[in-house]
């Protein structure tokens, strides 16, 4: 038989532990108790036995100190022999603890379980009261917690109360110990405490609050009981408002439904009539590339700007001599507002930056102007705009064409070749070679750089991006020549 | 007369409760103990009481004031409504939050308002509150700000410093819906909105260059809530509009929440009991999405009008429309597979893919594990258990479908 305070010490069952180990004893000769404990009919204390060679130094993985340490706080009784059981198999079997179905394994971690919701449901349903001081005086201000909780944690809470509650002293008693703060030392005591007596005014305020945020409409006891227990209920200051709550729930709702809608006051009438009065977009004038954008906001064209964050308008010199024309916005250009941001954009202006062409001076616009795409997971995959999508953005492409006149279109892709010409060719085809649009201006045809970034091979990656910038050159000299 | 600092906390919190989101959690672990402060967050959220509503309250949710200039037809504090009104002084709010604060009841503050005046007004008092709170009172504990559409990006910016999370209401799925049901608000305004603050996150969230620190800027992230069976649409079109938002938007939460009649309610809403297993339901599917791999469409195609089973939860739903896939062999089945087995949880999969690297699995295992055999019984194989033709069977729905009940004759 060995017997220990049984107060949540992990200390004094480890020593004890520790010297059966050493001696070799097996799990089912040691009968543990704690002291409250009444002792059995031939209860006597077992000498700890002398150490056996074989045995010197028992090690044990960090995982069983902190379940040991856990599973020591439970106010089960059997707790000490099934800890010394796990311990007297780890000699043997190293991986014990990762056995997740083992009949002990499942028991201690059930044991830590229910400690840790015990621990869990300590910081949330303690409520400390304030001690009021002498009038006149300054200094800390002083709060007193009464709590009972299942298990012996009190001094493994203290800690989370410390880090809390660090500007106030503070007392929580409870019958399995005490602990207390005092902005210099954290003290705990696995003595019993006395229930003290204390009253809070700002519980009032409290408790105003706790019957205000109920809805009654949207009754759920159990789920309420299952969270905050009926044992808990006697130490909270708002709990004796919930049997009345419940009761009254039922009614509140059939008087709530059998008022009819009232009037609105005037106060309503006037805010009404204020927004009315308000013209909705400031004027921009007529024609500018501002207004376009402005209307373009508020597209609603094709299905697609209910998906997508905003409109990706053009942007660039209207005066400039070239626009470059893409499919359409991505993830980064649809939360940005702007053309040519993310990763594809990234790529062009490096290219741009090599050949030394500007894109300042660029005109960068999309064929469709709101970003497709489909949720998988926490990410959107972009998705090819249909012929219609195309086609119904293509009026604004048209109003972009007619407001910058640019004198070189280049498309980057099928897409932006398809809405500039209605044509559908395989891209190879007409590539890299300048051609005459129906207006008389020029068009040349690339790859779209997000091309560039799917291909896998890092080879044939290199060959492509050389392709595309001896394209950008030639969009470079065709600028020049028209300058 | 001026009502007393309870009668308006009675009506601002009344007023607030309709908002479902309370969580107090995944923030950066912080405490008091070199500042000398007030306050801590460490990780997991603590809920501090529940209504009998099944709600759990961990935050002082309150409005800052209740007057709105927006006449939404689902909300309590639409302009038209006659609900008395009230408002808080800046001094007010931190001295509640505070107060509730030292004596344990609350994690922290949730702080929304009415739009007044403009709403680069109303989001300015609320950066205020927030950063007392952090400054003047050393306050370490989660913060929660609604930010208002249409607000200054440099207020968004400054709440972003102070607040563990911001969030903007959707309210509605579609955009129909909401110009229906808000007509002051812009569902584009509010996509922005939410745009905006995903970049600012993500911008914020790189490590400088010269002491490759992160900012901490918003850490619990955004979040969102849609009212449930206020308008028409559907649960597909609902999760749809999840997926595109978590998509889009990094939010770390939907909310759902079941509409629920309204004190002084506009002529145009139904007055219905909330449809709370529907809610229940689309959280459900919501977990589906974000932790086990399942897509939308594949958790609202077994069903015809779009809607997930009342009965059912989804992942059950999915598999008795899917047997082909079962039974799942439990020694030898992928993590993806053991995730769409209705009864195991992320947790039960984590523990069986550790516990069979050592022995094979039996049904008695499992049970160990706290898995429901009844459950799984029928889509899985062990050691010294096959369920033959039990998955096959027609009548499996049966077997898990709520008891029919007599309904009570009042």
């Amino acid at each position: 038989m060995c017997t220990l305070e049984g107060r949540g010490n992990v200390e004094e069952w480890r020593e004890a532990a520790r010297a059966f180990l050493l001696g070799g004893v097996l799990p089912d000769l040691i009968c543990w108790r704690t002291n409250g404990e009444t002792m059995g009919l031939f209860g006597v204390e077992t000498p700890f036995p002398p150490p056996l060679p074989e045995f010197s130094s028992p090690k044990v993985p960090p995982d069983f100190i902190k379940l040991a340490g856990a599973v020591i706080c439970h106010s089960d009784p059997g707790r000490f022999s099934l800890l010394y059981r796990l311990l007297f198999r780890l000699m043997h079997e190293r991986r014990l603890l990762d056995m997740m179905s083992d009949a002990d394994v499942v028991a201690a971690r059930q044991m830590a379980k229910s400690v840790g919701r015990d621990y869990h449901k300590m910081t949330a349903f303690v409520r400390f009261k304030e001690l009021p001081l002498p009038a006149e005086t300054a200094g800390r201000r002083k709060f007193i917690a009464w709590f009972e909780p299942d298990h012996f944690i009190v001094e493994r809470a203290a800690p989370f109360f410390q880090r809390r509650f660090n500007d106030m002293d503070w007392l929580i008693a409870t019958p399995k110990g005490a602990a207390s703060w005092d902005g210099v030392e954290l003290k705990s005591t696995s003595e019993p405490a006395e229930k003290p007596d204390l009253k809070d005014e700002t519980d009032d305020l409290w408790r105003t609050y706790y019957a205000s945020i109920f809805n009654p409409a949207r009754l759920k006891v159990k789920a309420m009981t299952s969270e905050m227990p009926k044992k808990y209920w006697k130490n909270l200051p708002e709990a004796d408002l919930i049997p009345g709550l419940i009761a009254n729930a039922e009614a509140s709702v059939m008087e709530m439904a059998a008022r009819a809608a009232s009037e609105p006051l005037p106060f309503h009438h006037r805010l009404q009539e204020v927004a009315a009065s308000v013209q909705h977009a400031p004027s921009l004038p007529v024609g500018s590339h501002a207004a376009l954008k402005e209307e373009a906001s508020r597209c609603t064209l094709c299905d697609l700007h209910c998906m997508a964050t905003q409109t990706v308008f053009g942007e660039g010199p209207v005066d400039a001599d070239v626009m470059i024309v893409g499919e359409q916005p991505g993830d980064q250009e649809d939360l940005a507002g702007k053309p040519f941001v993310g990763p594809a954009g990234q790529l062009f202006n490096d290219v741009l930056k090599q050949v030394g062409l500007d894109r300042q001076r660029l005109y960068v616009t999309n064929a469709v102007k709101h970003f497709k795409y489909e949720p998988r997971g926490k990410r959107r995959i972009h998705q090819k705009p249909n012929r219609g999508e195309i086609q119904q953005c293509r009026w604004w492409l048209k109003q972009e064409l007619d407001l910058v006149k640019p004198k070189l279109v280049v498309a980057m892709g099928a897409t932006a070749y398809f809405a500039l010409t209605d044509e559908q060719h395989k891209l190879a085809d007409v590539r890299s070679k300048p051609m005459v649009m129906q207006d008389g201006q020029t068009l040349f045809v690339t790859v779209h750089p997000s091309y560039l970034l799917r291909i896998p091979e890092p080879e044939k990656k290199a060959v492509e991006l050389l392709r595309f910038r001896e394209d950008v050159e030639s969009i470079q000299r065709l600028a020049r020549s028209f300058a | 007369m001026k009502k007393s600092l309870k009668e308006r906390l009675a009506i601002l919190s009344d007023a607030a409760k309709y908002d479902a989101s309370c969580a107090s959690s995944g923030t950066t672990k912080r405490n008091s103990s070199a500042s000398g402060g007030l306050g801590s967050t460490e990780g997991a959220g603590i809920c501090h009481a529940y209504a009998p509503d099944g709600r759990c309250i961990s935050l002082l949710k309150i409005l800052m004031t209740n007057f709105c200039i927006y006449d939404c037809a689902y909300c309590i504090n639409r302009s038209s409504s006659n609900v008395e009104r009230a408002r808080f002084t800046v001094e007010e709010v931190i001295w509640l939050t505070l107060e509730f604060y030292r004596r344990n009841y609350i994690e922290g503050l949730f702080l929304s308002s009415g739009i007044i005046r403009s709403s680069d007004h109303t989001m300015e008092e609320m950066v205020r509150i927030a950063r007392e709170l952090r400054t003047t009172h050393n306050f370490r504990g989660y913060i929660h700000l609604k930010s208002i559409p249409e607000a200054s990006p440099h207020l968004i910016e400054e709440a972003g410093l102070y607040a563990d999370r911001l969030s903007i209401n959707i309210e509605l799925p579609t955009d129909t819906g909401i110009t229906q049901y808000a007509p002051e608000k812009r569902p584009d305004n509010i996509r922005r909105s939410m745009g905006e603050l995903r970049l600012k996150i993500e911008e914020m969230s790189e490590p400088t260059l010269q002491t490759k620190r992160r900012k901490k800027f918003a850490p619990a992230g955004q979040s969102t809530q849609m009212i449930v069976g206020a308008d028409g649409a559907n649960d597909a079109t609902i999760l749809g509009t999840s997926a595109r938002l978590y998509g889009s938007y990094g939010l770390k939460r939907v909310y759902y929440s079941a509409f629920s009649p309204i004190p002084d309610s506009s002529k145009n809403l139904p007055l219905i009991k909330p449809p709370l297993m529907r809610e229940h339901r689309l959280y459900q599917a919501d977990w589906l999405y974000r932790f086990y791999g399942f897509d939308i469409g594949e958790i609202t195609s077994s069903s015809s009008d779009g809607m997930l089973d009342l009965d059912l939860d989804p992942k059950l739903a999915w598999a008795l429309g899917h047997r082909d896939r079962f039974p799942v062999d439990i020694n030898r089945a992928e993590r993806e597979m053991l995730l769409r087995v209705p009864g195991l949880g992320t947790k039960t999969v984590k523990a069986i893919l550790s516990a069979r690297r050592f022995s094979r699995l039996r049904l008695d295992d499992l049970k160990r594990l706290g898995v429901s055999l009844k459950k799984v019984q029928p889509f899985v194989t062990a050691d010294g258990w096959t369920p033959h033709r039990l998955v096959d069977r027609t009548d499996l729905r049966a077997m898990f479908e709520p008891k029919p009940e007599q309904l009570s004759l009042l």
